[in-house]
């Protein structure tokens, strides 16, 4: 009896200490639509990428939180020959989810199958540099030499997004190295993860990771039921909330909602200086200025813009890289200010006049153009009626045109048939390689005036070379310098007006153990394998 | 129910009246955006509140119900215009000539509305002013909508053109145009009406499921499609009550069009 009482008190204490719950409970979130593979290498939605960072063991992982590179499945590694090659030291004695050995072979496979042309991995398609075969050698002592025809700068965190698949394991991708393997895919509905026992890394104390037993992951396109799942303690969290769900929650339980701050993405309007497109020539004139872009940046109020449209939880934005971004935001920037008075200055520069509180150039033209955004994003809509009233403050006058994004799509890629832009950039990388589509004057993506066969200007030529040049050295102090560089260049002539940098807001339940949301994502598990939930919760489970 | 007829009359008139008298009686432009009170509650300066932009949603309202209740009937107008010429002559005329009408008011038919006004609207000029935008949308709707009309009349404007009275008009020596004008078309007049009637609220919600797709009338100028997609959140509406004005207009408006086609409907 007395041994019983004591096991008891035992079982109390522990429980109240929350330890009993590790180990234990099963955590519940939404997706926002069905993963569309469960192949970690063909992973390019947000479902099928949720799927890979939970179940996915990496040979390194960008630590979410201090933004730095740390070893994972792989213990050391080295990039050498001026960035052509990487080795990995891998870790000795690990399993997949299934039993199976992995050793260097399996990252041998892995590479095989991620640089497999038939596969076309979007993955992949980071590491394709240029033309050539990738060449990958098991050494021994368990060690792995990756050698691609062409330096990649940044090559080695590149690889935070390759799962290791096993060379040898009948369950092919589904035998993972993560802290999670499917366990459970009831298709358009649910997803059950279950806990890999195999699982490598374990807590200071030395208990196996991770924590939590299970993760359930509900298929739910629909917000406001999200929501209502996470009031009524049916899920533990959101990941990413719009600003006005976000104070919902404030109102509800302030003790559920955290705002990291400016995450990297951000808003921004351009004007297209293609000279084939199908504008009047004076039109063309007026968006090759530096002088007027610049005037209209200034007469645009950002501190409103991030205020009234997201409600606050929004920063206005200062250049192509968020603050957010600890190594490669250059803090020498600051924001442009909101100053009517001196965007009217700019343009009288270039011969503009105010004639009747209309703003015409030196012909005479009255200054009217449109802006196109997609249909069905109320907050880009807000912020073009914004800058709509704070143009005209200034003599401009903004149409509004909310367009299908197929439609929109092709003016801004096809038919140059547009005259200014307002889009949002998402930005998962850190690193400014994953920018190069952007700044290149060759690039498809350099969206003012794409696909260039000589740069147009002499701004957007030293920006190729700084560009190329940040992409050819290994050495972080150099290529930190010439992207900053970039970025002053980018601030002066602002080709993209920078708007805002969104907040990366979400959700978590007082359940959830552990939680530090951060601005990369996935904000709120990117530390899944040490989340854990009450022992009440876990229990209930 | 004649009174409810009468009361719907009055209430779409005095609607109408207020929407025309708008520049007078709304308290702000629909368009300024008071920055400093996004989200207000009803006050004094606003009596519905203010929107997310800070916009005075009373005013925002009655310029809304202008454009809609103004270019609903306009678009409803156009379409019952087509559907009579293009049913009309097809009944008429019978045979070969309402066979091949038919079967392209049939393909008409066919045609995904929404995504065909979608590529339309795609296709227009960027540079056109608020009010422009919203003329073109309307007068997309007005095109579009005639092909059900057009089925309908042409049904009773063939049956008509069997009847006795007309078997006497031909013997007399109408024929040809004036068969149709002085004889078939007066008779078509309660079908007619009752398209219209039943057009202008269809239209209207139209516009209102455009705009709810971020499709309808461009910024600033408001329509009950823009209004209606601040209640996108039911949480947001149950919170702040006042923001449902603009859908229970739109219910009183477009019943009381119900009712008025009550009376239109019956036999002349």
């Amino acid at each position: 009896m007395k041994k019983l009482l004591a096991s008891s008190i035992l079982l109390i204490a522990l429980s109240s200490t929350g330890l009993l719950a590790q180990s234990s409970g099963e955590l519940h979130f939404c997706l926002r639509s069905e993963p569309k593979t469960l192949n970690p290498l063909l992973a390019a939605d947000d479902a099928s990428e949720t799927i890979r960072y939970l179940t996915g063991g990496v040979l390194v992982r960008v630590n979410r939180l201090t933004q730095d590179l740390e070893p994972e499945l792989a213990s050391s590694w080295k990039v050498t020959n001026s960035g052509k090659t990487i080795t990995f030291q891998v870790r000795d004695g690990l399993r997949f989810s299934d039993g199976t050995p992995f050793s260097a072979d399996d990252v041998a496979f892995t590479m095989q199958q991620l640089m497999d042309p038939a596969l076309h991995s979007p993955t992949g398609d980071a590491f394709r540099s240029s033309e050539g075969k990738v060449a990958t050698e098991v050494l021994p002592k368990n060690r792995v030499r990756i050698t691609f025809p062409a330096p990649i700068a940044g090559l080695d965190r590149l690889f935070d997004q390759v799962a290791i698949m096993s060379a040898k394991s009948p369950q092919k991708e589904m035998a993972v190295l993560g802290p999670y393997y499917v366990g459970e895919n009831k298709a358009g509905s649910y997803l059950i993860l279950k806990r890999n026992p195999n699982y490598w890394e374990k807590d200071p104390a030395g208990r196996p990771l991770p924590y939590i037993e299970s993760v359930r992951l509900d298929i739910q396109q629909n917000r406001d039921i999200e929501m209502l799942r996470l009031t009524r303690g049916e899920i533990h969290f959101i990941n990413s909330l719009d600003p006005e769900y976000f104070d919902k929650v404030v109102a509800q339980d302030p003790s559920m909602a955290r705002d990291a701050g400016a995450s990297l993405d951000s808003e921004e309007m351009w004007f297209n200086q293609v000279a084939a497109s199908p504008l009047p020539s004076y039109k063309k004139v007026w968006f090759t200025s530096t002088n007027f872009r610049r005037a209209v940046s200034e007469a645009i109020n950002r501190e409103d813009l991030a205020r009234i449209v997201f409600r606050g939880h929004a920063r206005p934005a200062i250049g192509p890289v968020s603050p957010a971004n600890k190594f490669w935001f250059n803090a020498k920037l600051q924001a442009h200010p909101f100053d009517q008075k001196s965007a009217l200055q700019r343009l009288s520069q270039d011969g503009f006049h105010l004639q009747d509180n209309v703003l015409r150039d030196h012909d005479g033209h009255a200054v009217e153009f449109s802006v196109i955004t997609n249909a069905g994003n109320k907050y880009r809509e807000r912020m073009a009626a914004m800058i709509q009233q704070d143009l005209s403050g200034i003599g401009i006058k903004l149409n509004v045109v909310t367009l299908d994004f197929p439609s929109l799509i092709e003016r801004i890629t096809r038919t140059f048939d547009y005259e200014a832009c307002l889009l949002g950039l998402v930005n998962d990388e850190l690193d400014p390689n994953a920018q190069m589509t952007v700044w290149l004057s060759s690039a498809d993506s350099h969206q003012w005036n794409p696909s260039q066969k000589t740069p147009a200007t002499s701004w957007e030529a030293e920006i190729d070379k700084l560009m190329r040049a940040q992409a050819s050295t290994l050495d972080p102090k150099k290529r930190k310098e010439d992207f900053d560089k970039v970025q002053e260049i980018a601030w002066q002539q602002e080709p993209f007006i920078y708007l805002i940098n969104k907040n990366a807001l979400s959700a978590v339940s007082p359940a959830v153990h552990n939680a530090h949301p951060v601005v990369l994502r996935p904000q709120v598990y990117w530390n899944i394998d040490q989340l854990s939930l009450t022992s009440e919760v876990a229990r209930n489970r | 129910m004649k009174w409810a007829r009468t009361t719907a009359i009055v209430f779409l008139l005095a609607v109408s009246a207020a929407c025309l008298l708008a520049n007078v009686i709304a308290p702000s432009s629909y368009a300024h955006q008071f920055r400093e009170e996004p989200n207000a509650s009803p006050s004094r300066q606003h009596l519905l509140g203010t929107d997310d932009l800070g916009r005075d949603r009373f005013s925002r309202l009655l310029y809304g119900t202008r454009v809609s209740l103004l270019l609903a009937p306009a678009a409803g107008l156009l379409t019952s215009l087509l559907a009579a010429f293009v049913g009309g002559i097809a009944g008429f005329a019978g045979g070969w000539v309402e066979r091949c009408v038919m079967a392209g008011t049939d393909l008409f038919l066919s045609l995904p509305w929404l995504f065909l006004l979608i590529t339309v609207r795609a296709l227009l000029p960027l540079n056109v002013s608020p009010i422009v935008s919203v003329l073109i949308t309307f007068a997309m709707l007005g095109c579009l909508g005639w092909a059900g009309a057009a089925r309908i009349i042409c049904a009773d404007a063939g049956a008509l053109a069997q009847s006795d009275f007309i078997l006497l008009a031909r013997a007399s020596g109408s024929a040809g145009f004036r068969l149709l004008w002085r004889h078939l078309l007066p008779n078509l007049k309660p079908v007619l009406y009752a398209q219209f009637w039943i057009s202008v609220p269809v239209f209207i919600l139209t516009e209102a499921n455009l705009g709810i797709l971020g499709l309808g009338v461009a910024e600033p100028l408001p329509s009950w499609g823009s209004l209606l997609r601040e209640l996108e959140g039911f949480s947001t509406a149950s919170a702040q009550p006042w923001q449902l004005v603009p859908l229970i207009l739109f219910i009183l408006v477009v019943s009381s069009f119900h009712l008025v086609l009550t009376k239109e409907e019956l036999p002349v």
